[in-house]
């Protein structure tokens, strides 16, 4: 019986992942393969570990702003988003990184931007409690 | 007790001593980023103490499984060849990763901020503790107790939710961010719930060695708490990622799975009229005083998570400080206190802290203290930024954070109380090894 139990278990979780894996973002499989530009700066952004001091969608550390939308933000911009990352500020630190560097990671943030709205609005809270998210 | 595992132990100690003081240099630098920015910044130091956090629990947690390993499943002769190639490759991975962070060469995702190719010899020496573990259980052909179940989960989804956090290094799980994402916090979200399968499994063994009660491994009450909490690692990790707009049904699933935790809410306000008896008869053990203050922590941390939870409230609380209360309220209150007691029993510390004793019990009182507030201020802090971000709307980050800071001098404070009092018992600890015998006694 105990076996049974978890035999199902494992087994849902085995499909799930799978579906997950597939299906979490519906639109995948219409994006065409991404920019190597992207990859780059999304490498970038790991190797001088910016995800300790900001967040994506919420997720990162705590001492900086969320940065998942800075790209659509037109009162700051590329050139904004330049002198940060290159020259820091009183707060975060300067990396010492190309000009060409720079421009990857901010490659990659206004691809991360394409993705979605980090802030969910207060219209997608459902009754129940849960979000329906528009795309 | 043999070398290979003393030695493992006093690893583990240090860990968990790296972690105190990372933990305590992070929060400075958190504040007073002007002073540490040059040497030691915050983002050398969150990834040293998070990584030195995990470390710990996962080694410690593998440490109690070993230590148990010969009085519940039994080992052969090539058991002990597989512990100390695990141990060995293990520590010594450790080691490598905290000589790049000292070289701020990072590389790999949130947590596992170490050059990726170093997951390799990290998932090797854990197949070598599988190998080693699941051929003592092949072997253990008896109705197995529940802490034998939950150690085998434990070890087995430790496996698969490590390969799982790596996928990221296969282009195509790139190829939408969306997908990175979700597949990164669903392998973080359920490693979680398999550390806590195996430190769980280890609190319990320790129930039943000291109250001698086997029975408690075994009722069917026990079991379908079991299952519960696999399904909750299973299927509830989306409350990390409820805010990203991929598939709706995994935010639904995640929602309606976390609301079944209602149960053990519930169950835990039913038997606490039989904990205080039990806390009555056996509160002068100390390793047991550990699983105590564990029981309270579940119960706060389960409180706020049902909440957190709750989409809807979750839109406030995510991406401030109450993600930090929740994630070491839940380390530190549940996973620290039941390992430290677990080990404490292990080296019979209730034997060898004697005249110790008046000192452990004032660093124990101040630790549990300090973590309240610790813990107190950082849910504080997450309110005031949710509602200062949400609702105020306001759009200067340091405006915004000017109040958050404040409080969290407070939080800093109070961490060095946390500091201070675990770093005394794990001193006392490592002292009482240099005459130790193990106090493991059979179960069988
Ligand atoms: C030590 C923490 C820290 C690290 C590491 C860090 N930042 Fe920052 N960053 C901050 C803080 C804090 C701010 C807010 C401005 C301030 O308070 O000075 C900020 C602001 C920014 C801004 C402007 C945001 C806005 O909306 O005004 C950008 C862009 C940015 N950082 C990008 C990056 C990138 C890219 C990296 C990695 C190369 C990085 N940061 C690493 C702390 C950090
Ligand atoms: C056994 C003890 C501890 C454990 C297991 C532990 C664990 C953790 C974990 C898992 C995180 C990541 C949180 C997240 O991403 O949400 C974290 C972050 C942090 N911890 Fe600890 N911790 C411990 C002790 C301490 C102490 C004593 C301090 C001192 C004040 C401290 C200060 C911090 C800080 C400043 C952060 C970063 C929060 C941010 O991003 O702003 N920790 N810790």
């Amino acid at each position: 019986m105990l076996r049974l139990v978890w035999g199902i278990l494992f087994t849902s979780f085995c499909l799930y992942t799978g579906w997950v894996y597939l299906y979490c973002d519906e639109e995948a499989k219409t994006t065409e393969n991404i920019h190597p530009a992207v990859t780059e700066g999304w490498n970038l952004w790991q190797q001088n570990n910016c995800q300790s001091c900001h967040q994506l969608y919420g997720l990162g550390g705590y001492m900086g702003p969320d940065l998942t939308n800075i790209a659509r933000d037109s009162t700051k911009g590329k050139p904004y988003m330049y002198t940060f990352i290159k020259h820091g500020t009183g707060r975060m630190p300067a990396f010492n990184m190309t000009d060409d560097e720079v421009y990857r990671i901010i490659d990659f943030l206004e691809w991360v931007d394409k993705s979605g709205v980090s802030q969910v609005p207060a219209e997608a809270v459902h009754w129940s409690g849960t979000y329906i998210i528009d795309k | 007790m043999p070398l290979h595992i003393r030695l493992y132990t006093k690893f583990v100690f240090l860990l968990l001593l790296a972690t105190l003081v990372f933990g305590l240099f992070s929060s400075w630098a958190y504040l007073y980023p002007e002073v540490f920015n040059k040497y030691l910044p915050f983002y050398q130091l969150r990834p040293m103490h998070t990584s030195a956090a995990l470390f710990f629990i996962i080694s410690a947690a593998t440490l109690c499984i070993i230590i148990f390993h010969k009085n519940t499943i039994g080992r052969d002769a090539t058991t002990g060849i597989f512990e100390k190639t695990f141990i060995t490759t293990w520590v010594a991975t450790i080691l490598v990763i905290f000589i790049y962070y000292s070289f701020k060469k990072f590389g790999g995702r949130e947590y596992w901020e170490f050059p990726a190719w170093l997951a390799l010899p990290l998932l090797l020496s854990w197949v070598l503790l599988m190998i080693g573990y699941y051929k003592g259980w092949l072997k253990c052909a008896d109705k197995k107790p529940l802490y034998i179940w939950m150690w085998s989960t434990g070890i087995l989804f430790f496996f698969i939710t490590f390969i799982e956090q790596n996928l990221w290094q296969i282009s195509w799980f790139r190829q939408s961010f969306l997908r990175e994402l979700t597949v990164q916090w669903k392998a973080n979200g359920s490693m979680v719930g398999a550390w806590n399968q195996m430190i769980y499994g280890s609190s319990l063994f320790l129930m039943v060695m000291i109250s001698g009660d086997k029975t408690i491994a075994l009722n069917k009450k026990a079991f379908f708490f079991y299952f519960l909490g696999l399904t909750n690692l299973m299927f509830n990790w989306g409350h990390h990622i409820y805010n990203l707009p991929a598939h709706g049904a995994i935010r639904h699933i995640s929602y309606i799975i976390s609301m079944t935790e209602w149960l053990i809410f519930i169950s835990i306000i039913q038997s606490f009229k039989n904990k205080l008896e039990e806390a009555r008869k056996l509160r002068h053990l100390l390793p047991y005083k550990f699983l105590v203050a564990s029981e309270f922590w579940v119960f706060a941390n389960l409180t706020l998570a049902l909440f957190m939870s709750i989409p809807a409230v979750n839109r406030y609380t995510h991406g401030t400080h109450i993600t930090v209360a929740h994630a070491m309220g839940t380390t530190i209150g549940i996973n620290t206190m039941i390992l430290l007691g677990v080990l404490g029993y292990a080296l019979d510390i209730d034997k060898k802290i004697n005249t110790g004793r008046k000192l452990f019990t004032r660093s124990y009182n101040l630790a549990q203290a300090s973590l309240l507030i610790f813990w107190l201020s950082l849910i504080l802090a997450g309110i005031i930024k949710g509602y200062r971000s949400v609702t105020l709307n306001i759009n200067s980050f340091q405006q915004m954070m000017e109040p958050v800071n404040n409080v969290l001098k407070l939080f800093a404070v109070a961490g060095a109380g946390v500091a201070i009092g675990l770093g005394i018992i794990v001193v006392q600890y490592w002292q009482s090894m240099s005459d130790s015998n193990s106090n493991v006694k059979d179960v069988k």
